[in-house]
């Protein structure tokens, strides 16, 4: 493995007596598409909000390519380059598709303006297939399509590390083949991206590593296909009778 | 830099030419409508400056009583020592420090809780003029006098809407303006696009301030005597609101189409039913809360929108059927 671009160490996060995150340690390689998975619960979104900024963790430190960013807040971590989808989808309802990617442009790591961030946004919008509907506004949208509005915005920041939080749930099986395929590719032009993820064909075929919580603690961290086949982790997910 | 859009070129050609013919207003006419202008030409310009923080950021503030006594009291305190156009330049460094503070201290602050937080600011800044004032002052009111007549202060109000006309609108071409947007749509998305909420929060609430606090030195004239009740009077702040809503706010120039009709309308039942006002005052806030949530522009944007995908709907059904 090449030098990390994210160090997660030992980071913990309380909310008052209930520990969410408990000293969990990992890396992150450069280029990397790594699945972040876990039974309901057992903190990966909170995992999750400790590296976009959303909260900020009782202890341990989070490096992004050597700077430690814990605790800072979510607009700084955006410009040094962390963007995210959130778990349920939010877009910008009363902007059209493509004003909710130039938010993005702008603001995030990026800082693009005027034509440049029009321009990107387009670019964007394409890649994630909603060439044609630039001007749509997203509230008339379905499900996948803000979805797609919300990768799009993330990405237009070009961000170090892409973070998607259960951007797969809820698709039907055909726009969940759609869906992997765009991760797919994304991941393939070079992006870093956690994926929180609760469709375990999609972590099969899209990751090659991942990493398992369980109640806090990380419980396995390895190549998906022997970390899914460890008896701890099927413990955790379906108990002790399959195990 | 971005091109101007040719509607943007329009509705700045027809700005100007209203600009310059309401500029000539005081040559024909006097007395009664001057007055009647005067009032219309203040409103235009709060509401319009209330409506810069208010509109995109979806926070109702009861603060404009505060920044116009401010401003109001800018004038009062220093008219013997200074030049007027000093004293309008204290009102805007007041106005700004007051709203950066109130800002700073409402961060998290959302929803009803900042309504509560601004009106009680007005309550306090009046109260504490009135007790300084009996404790030290002697009096509780200070006189201004200036050679200033009705015609100068319509002037000075048209200046002041104009100026906050085309702040409002850089502001609408700028970054500021789009993470404005961003924030009223969804303040999480926001910060983590990288819009720095806090700041984008104070320096539209400190802009919005500083002209409101204007509004109030221009006034300070017209009053001659000013007493806290008077200057930190909380029907300012409610009127504000009550006039951009009636308008609506998703526009710059929403709140103007609510101001000139409501400041015609309220000084007639002011005039003939003094003892009523009030009572009509809030029968009027319900209903347009009620009827018209959007404002007058809004609803008519929605008309129009709904109209045209009619419309299209139309076109395309009859598409189809030619297949």
């Amino acid at each position: 493995m090449s030098v990390p671009l994210l160090t997660i160490n030992r980071v913990r996060k309380a909310f008052g007596g209930l520990v969410a995150v408990n000293d969990v340690s990992f890396e992150v390689a450069k280029g990397e598409l790594l699945g972040l998975i876990g039974p309901n619960g057992s903190g990966k979104t909170t995992m999750l909000n400790l590296i976009s900024g959303a909260l900020s963790p009782t202890s341990g430190n989070i490096l992004l390519s050597g700077q430690n960013i814990a605790g800072r807040p979510a607009h700084k971590l955006a410009r040094i380059g962390v963007a995210r989808t959130f778990q349920l989808v939010r877009v910008l309802p009363s902007m059209s598709a493509l004003e909710n990617v130039i938010a993005g442009a702008v603001f995030g790591h990026n800082r693009l303006w005027g034509a440049e961030a029009l321009a990107l946004a387009r670019v964007l919008l394409e890649r994630v297939g909603l060439k044609g509907r630039e001007e749509v506004p997203v509230a008339a949208m379905t499900y996948i399509d803000q979805k797609r509005i919300e990768l799009a915005r993330a990405l237009a920041g070009n961000p170090h590390v892409l973070l998607l939080d259960e951007w797969l749930a809820g698709l039907n099986p055909s726009e969940l083949r759609v869906g992997i395929e765009l991760i797919r590719e994304i991941s393939e032009q070079g992006r870093t991206i956690i994926m929180v993820e609760h469709v375990m064909d999609a972590i099969r075929s899209l990751c090659s590593r991942c990493v398992v919580m369980n109640s806090g603690t990380k419980i396995a961290d390895g190549r998906s296909a022997d970390v899914l086949a460890d008896p701890d982790v099927v413990r955790a997910y379906l108990g002790d009778d399959h195990a | 830099m971005m091109n101007i859009p040719r509607k943007e070129l329009l509705a700045l050609g027809a700005g100007l030419a209203g600009v310059a013919v309401l500029a000539f207003l005081p040559l024909v006419t006097e007395g009664f409508w001057l007055s009647l202008s005067v009032n219309i030409m203040l409103y235009a310009a709060i509401c319009t400056a209330w409506a810069l923080f208010s509109g995109p950021t979806h926070l109702v503030s009861l603060a404009s009583a505060a920044f116009f006594g401010v401003g109001t009291y800018s004038v009062a305190i220093f008219i013997d020592v200074l030049p007027f156009p000093a004293l309008i330049l204290i009102a805007v460094v007041a106005g700004a420090l007051l709203a950066t503070l109130v800002g700073l201290a409402t961060l998290r602050l959302s929803g009803v809780y900042f309504v509560i937080f601004t009106l009680g600011l007005a309550e306090l800044l009046g109260q504490i003029v009135t007790w300084v004032q009996t404790n030290f002052g002697g009096t509780i009111g200070l006189y201004v006098f200036t050679d200033f007549t009705e015609t100068h202060l319509y002037w000075m109000l048209l200046a002041l809407t104009v100026v906050v006309f085309v702040t409002g609108w850089l502001i609408n071409r700028s970054r500021l303006g789009l993470a404005l947007r961003i924030i009223g749509n969804d303040e999480a998305v926001a910060r983590h696009v990288g819009v720095d909420t806090a700041r984008t929060r104070v320096i539209l609430f400190a802009v919005s301030g500083a002209f409101i606090a204007v509004a109030g030195a221009i006034m300070a004239p017209r009053y001659g005597y000013i007493t806290p009740d008077a200057a930190f009077n909380p029907m300012t702040s409610f009127l504000v609101v009550i006039m951009a809503l009636l308008g609506g706010t998703r526009r710059l120039w929403g709140p103007l189409v609510g101001v000139v009709p409501f400041t015609v309308v309220m000084d007639f039942i002011s005039g003939h039913f003094p003892n009523q006002t009030a009572v009509i005052m809030g029968l009027a806030f319900l209903a347009i809360v009620y009827v018209l949530p959007d404002g007058v522009t809004g609803q008519l944007e929605t008309l129009f929108r709904r109209r045209r995908s009619i419309d299209k709907s139309l076109l395309a059904a009859s598409a189809e059927e030619g297949r």
